[in-house]
């Protein structure tokens, strides 16, 4: 009985495969998109693992030498006087044609714990460790890349390091390095004293340990940024299955009830529809998975670019299966093909054995349903305008997204509605009345796909003004901010001094750019010391200021600082800053700092160099006429590595760049969230497209060919396209504005003003206006083919 | 006896309070015996056809089919007699559109777990269904509809059928064909046949003939 059953079932999904493929295709876009979200976040999470585990290093205090490596002898003096101090050195050697960061310890005294497990269990001879050529370890993929190279000690695949690191013994490193014996830092180990060892070695300094919690927060705000993104994808690919869903389940209530008319019991017909809709969502979601898995390994390279660029985490540029998020992905199928199915799962259930065998007019909504719905997302919108009024933090903000764009979409229908009955009211011809009216009539069949356009077009309207108006306040923070034409930054401070008396006579000016790195105000912050020179008082990019900042600036009185540290504390010029313990200053003005996420201030460089006379001294900026042939001199005549000295023009490209970057994912979820879109008014239009025929007919016989009516066809789903456009507009403006003066002030700690680009949204009209063309156009050409027969056919079943 | 419905009511809730479709109307159907049943539109036939189909319940009065009480049963032991038991040819119960003609007389014997190649195909062929077995519905007319829809309940060979007006859009001639088919048949399987026809030619065709009017046996 139920092979029968199903059979009977199933053979309806052979006679409808497009219908098929829409289920399947919706379901499955949607699960990719969820899940290449959740592949890129896992992959991401299981690097910062990697990277605040074994190189835990960072969680140390050091021992440097301002003036360059510490020689082995200090270290040595240093053992013997009873500190516990380990050397580490590290730099960047060019391997098989990559960059890779090698890091070399002393595998005897350094912690055991921050060491490769393999070396850590012991299971090595101390032959095999210390003769040459010696150990090393990386990455798996690392290893892969650096197979067969020539000097290389021998190699051990460690998939807890972060990719393009070698991590090795301190005297294989100074031979891969070629540096001279020297240590670059010393790390203190648990038990050292307090102070400097100046009686042992002078002139050494302690810097603190880094923390990794601020690194976690940031990368935190752009994963949950991915994961929005990926659940609005996921939310307006279940549009197009509850569509599909809905669909197949009206087109066979006729066999439903036949097949109950003929003996099958209703729980069992319940039961065989709930497998076969698992089924499906199986198949879809295990494509969907592969399809994600794609979409996740073309992204990563960008996004693995972006958190560099960006926050300085490095990821791998390759992906690796982790069978958790292919079940998350699988679960989500499966839970939105459920709850997709739920409707009409009880229609069945509650449908009477005798009522009327005519599928209804697909999902009829009622007036009063209709006010209902619009009620329900008018009720959204207010709760979450008011999720930042009741709440902060980023959860707040990304419940005021939601709030509105569920609530804007659920609104949509009953203002279509209202649009095309205006239309109606005001049509003269007869043809025209017919045409607003009959498209009010399908607005039901249709308001689902419309609410997933107006999704995709709000949050691409949303995401693109944000991202414009990013990138455009950024060029020109650029163009302010980067104020000298070439950087140059000296190997040791000796350098540095012969450096500035060289170019002295050469250069406009040379603008030191000394920092120190201090906690400010109870979080990790730099603080710099400036010059005075006009180019600061011409081009510092300054959002509020106190009268005068640059001369109280100069006069030691005051300080600036930038944007996320003034909102983070609420500073406001002319609140005192505290700089360290017992040292306050005034705030003079308060700048933008983009795309840097600590807490930095400015004082004028005589004060810095008082309060912290070990400031490293090498890094400079110039002002000069020709950059290009200065450059030149510095690396040709004066012998600086070329990676020390940069023209400004370099550095803005390269910023652009990551700035570019940092939006490609984003602007690919754009395209792909749209095309899903694209795909739910296909599917709504094809499953409509069988239903227009008893519609169609009665005109055909009054005497319009079937070329007009196609026509017609086109038309409206231009024109609905159009007005869902133009209800998106001012819903993705706000969402852009959430994005940029709520969701950003949160995540990164500065507010960018909007700037809007009418030329996008042209783009994006004409897109959307492309994607109803051609999702109508195979419904359409169907109807244009339709036998004549077809349409006598549903006279002569009206009996 | 094969059905005995004894004082059978059923009311519809309208509009403007309950309508009594059927007040008190019994009726007995032996095995071998065909009872036509007639009376004005509205007056309750097809009411009645699915109270004796299974397909729903009298507000009060009993039905024994093939000697089981089906009056109170559930869901589950309700489907059970109409698989097992009954043969329908109603105009509302279709064709499932995505089997072809084949599949679709097979359809309820499969159901019923007694599927018989033989005899089904020795039904199309009576039916004169042969040479379109493998097309589907819409691409039937509706008198060859028709004819699949009663193969289909005579395949499972059950012990009543029930039919309301299987002829009704057919031709005079095609009607008479369909119906002398229908009575050999049901002879042949010694099924009890109650047909709904508005046509007195083909009433008295039957064994027996029944006339409500109103809701009551006239
Ligand atoms: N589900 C229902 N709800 C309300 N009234 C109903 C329902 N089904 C039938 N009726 C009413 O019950 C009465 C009898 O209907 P029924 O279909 O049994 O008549 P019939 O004798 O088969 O008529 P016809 O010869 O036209 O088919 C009619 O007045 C009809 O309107
Ligand atoms: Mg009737």
């Amino acid at each position: 009985m139920r092979r029968t059953a199903l059979a009977a079932l199933v053979s309806h999904w052979r006679r409808q495969k497009l219908q098929l493929f829409a289920l399947l295709a919706g379901l499955a876009l949607a699960t990719a998109l969820w899940s290449a979200v959740q592949a890129i976040n896992a992959e991401a999470r299981r690097s910062y693992a990697a990277a605040a585990g074994t190189l835990g290093l960072g969680s140390y205090e050091t021992l440097v030498d301002p003036a360059g490596p510490i020689p082995v002898e200090s270290f040595a003096a240093l053992r013997r006087a009873g500190w516990p101090v380990t050397p580490l050195v590290e730099g960047r050697a060019e391997i098989a044609g990559r960059r890779i960061q090698v890091i070399g310890l002393e595998f005897l005294s350094a912690p055991r714990r921050n060491l490769p497990d393999t070396l850590a269990a012991d299971t090595l001879s101390p032959a095999e460790i210390f003769l040459p050529p010696g150990i090393g370890f990386a990455a798996p993929a690392t290893l892969r890349a650096l197979a067969g190279q020539p000097g290389l000690p021998r190699l051990f695949a460690d998939p807890a390091l972060p990719p393009d690191r070698l991590f090795t013994d301190i005297a294989v490193a100074d031979r891969l390095l070629e540096a001279g014996s020297g240590i670059d830092r010393l790390l203190l180990l648990p038990g050292a004293p307090d102070g400097l060892p100046d009686a042992v070695v002078p002139g050494l300094r302690r810097q603190p340990a880094e923390s990794q919690g601020d690194l976690t927060r940031l990368t935190a705000s752009f994963h949950l940024n991915l994961t929005a993104f990926g659940f609005l994808s996921f939310a307006v690919g279940l549009f197009i299955v509850h569509g599909t869903i809905g669909l197949a389940f009206e087109q066979r209530r006729g066999m439903f009830r036949s097949l109950r008319a003929l003996g099958l019991p209703l729980r069992t017909l319940l039961a065989l529809l709930l497998a076969e809709i698992l089924a499906l969502a199986t198949i879809a979601g295990g494509l969907g998975i592969a399809l994600g898995y794609l979409i996740a390994g073309a992204l990563l390279p960008d996004v693995a670019a972006t958190l560099r660029g960006l926050y300085g985490a490095s990821l791998p540029g390759t992906l690796a299966f982790d069978p958790a998020w292919a079940a998350s992905g699988l679960g989500i199928a499966l839970a939105g093909s459920l709850v997709a199915a739920a409707h009409g799962l009880d229609t069945v259930r509650r449908m009477p054995l005798l009522a009327s065998a005519r599928p209804r007019a697909w999902a009829i909504v009622s007036g009063r349903q209709l006010r209902r719905q619009a009620a329900a997302g008018g009720a959204l919108l207010a709760a979450g305008a008011l999720a930042p009024i009741l709440a902060d933090g980023l959860l707040a903000g990304f419940a005021l997204l939601g709030g509105l764009l569920l609530g804007a979409a659920l609104l949509l229908p009953l203002l279509l509605s209202a649009v095309l009955a205006l239309g109606a009211a005001h049509a003269r011809r007869p043809l025209a009345q017919w045409f607003w009216a009959d498209t009010r009539q399908q607005l039901p069949g249709l308001s689902l796909a419309l609410m997933a356009l107006l999704l995709a077009l709000a949050t691409n309207i949303g995401v693109s003004t944000m991202v414009s108006s990013f990138r455009q306040t950024f060029v020109g923070w650029l163009d302010q901010r980067l104020v000298s034409e070439l950087y140059v930054t000296a190997p040791s401070e000796a350098e540095a001094e012969r450096l500035r008396a060289w170019l002295a006579p050469r250069a406009e000016a040379v603008l030191p750019i000394w920092k120190v790195d201090l906690p400010l105000m109870g979080a990790p912050g730099e603080l710099y010391g400036i010059v005075d020179n006009p180019v600061y008082r011409e081009h510092w990019p300054l959002l509020a200021a106190t009268d005068a900042p640059w001369e109280a600036l100069y006069a030691g009185r005051a300080a600036l600082v930038n944007e996320q540290l003034a909102r983070r504390n609420g500073l406001h010029p002319g609140d005192p800053v505290s700089l360290g313990a017992g040292w306050q200053l005034p705030v003079a003005a308060i700048y933008s700092d983009y795309g840097n996420p600590a807490g930095q201030a400015i004082v004028a460089l005589p004060t810095l160099l008082e309060h912290h006379p070990e400031v490293p001294k090498l890094r400079h900026g110039i002002l000069t006429d020709d950059p290009q042939a200065l450059s030149r001199a510095l690396t040709e005549e004066f012998g600086l590595p070329p990676a020390n000295v940069t023209e400004n023009g370099r550095l803005k490209a390269v910023s652009l760049e990551v700035f570019d970057r940092t939006f490609t994912v984003t602007a690919a979820l754009n395209i792909l969230t749209l095309s899903v879109a694209g795909f739910a008014i296909l599917t709504a239009l094809l499953t409509l497209s069988s239903m227009r025929l008893p519609q169609l007919a009665p005109l055909w016989a009054l005497g319009l060919t079937r070329r007009r009516l196609a026509r017609l066809e086109i038309l409206r789903a231009l024109a609905l396209a159009a007005l869902t456009f133009a209800a998106a507009l001012p819903v993705g403006l706000a969402l852009a504005w959430c994005l940029l003066a709520v969701v950003n002030v949160e995540a990164f700690g500065w507010r960018l003003p909007m700037t809007l680009f009418p030329d996008q949204w042209l783009r994006l009209l004409l897109l959307a206006l492309l994607a109803a063309l051609v999702a109508a156009a195979l419904p359409v050409r169907r109807l244009a083919r339709t036998e004549p027969s077809q349409f006598l056919k549903v006279f002569a079943d009206e009996r | 006896m094969l059905i005995d419905a004894q004082d059978l009511t059923k009311s519809f809730a309208t509009g403007d309070g309950m309508l009594p479709v059927l007040s008190g109307v019994s009726l007995t159907l032996a095995a071998g015996e065909t009872l036509a049943l007639t009376g004005e539109s509205g007056s309750g036939k097809s009411t009645l056809l699915h109270l004796l189909a299974a397909l729903d319940a009298p507000d009060s009065g009993s039905i024994r089919l093939a000697e089981t009480e089906i009056t109170g049963l559930g869901d589950r032991d309700r489907a059970a007699i109409r698989r097992e038991k009954i043969g329908l040819v109603f105009q509302q119960f279709n064709l499932i559109p995505s089997l072809n003609t084949a599949a679709n007389i097979a359809f309820q014997a499969r159901l019923a777990g007694r599927h018989d190649p033989d005899w089904c195909a020795t039904l199309a062929r009576r039916l004169g269904l042969a040479d379109m077995l493998d097309r589907y519905p819409e691409q039937l007319s509706g008198g060859q509809q028709q004819r699949v829809a009663i193969g289909r309940a005579l395949a499972p060979r059950p012990a009543v059928l029930l039919a309301d007006e299987p002829t009704g859009n057919l031709d005079e001639a095609t009607a008479d064909d369909v119906l002398a088919l229908v009575l050999d048949l049901v002879a042949e399987t010694g099924a009890g046949l109650l047909m709904v026809t508005h046509s007195t030619r083909l009433a008295t065709r039957l064994s027996r003939q029944l006339r409500l009017s109103k809701g009551r046996v006239a």
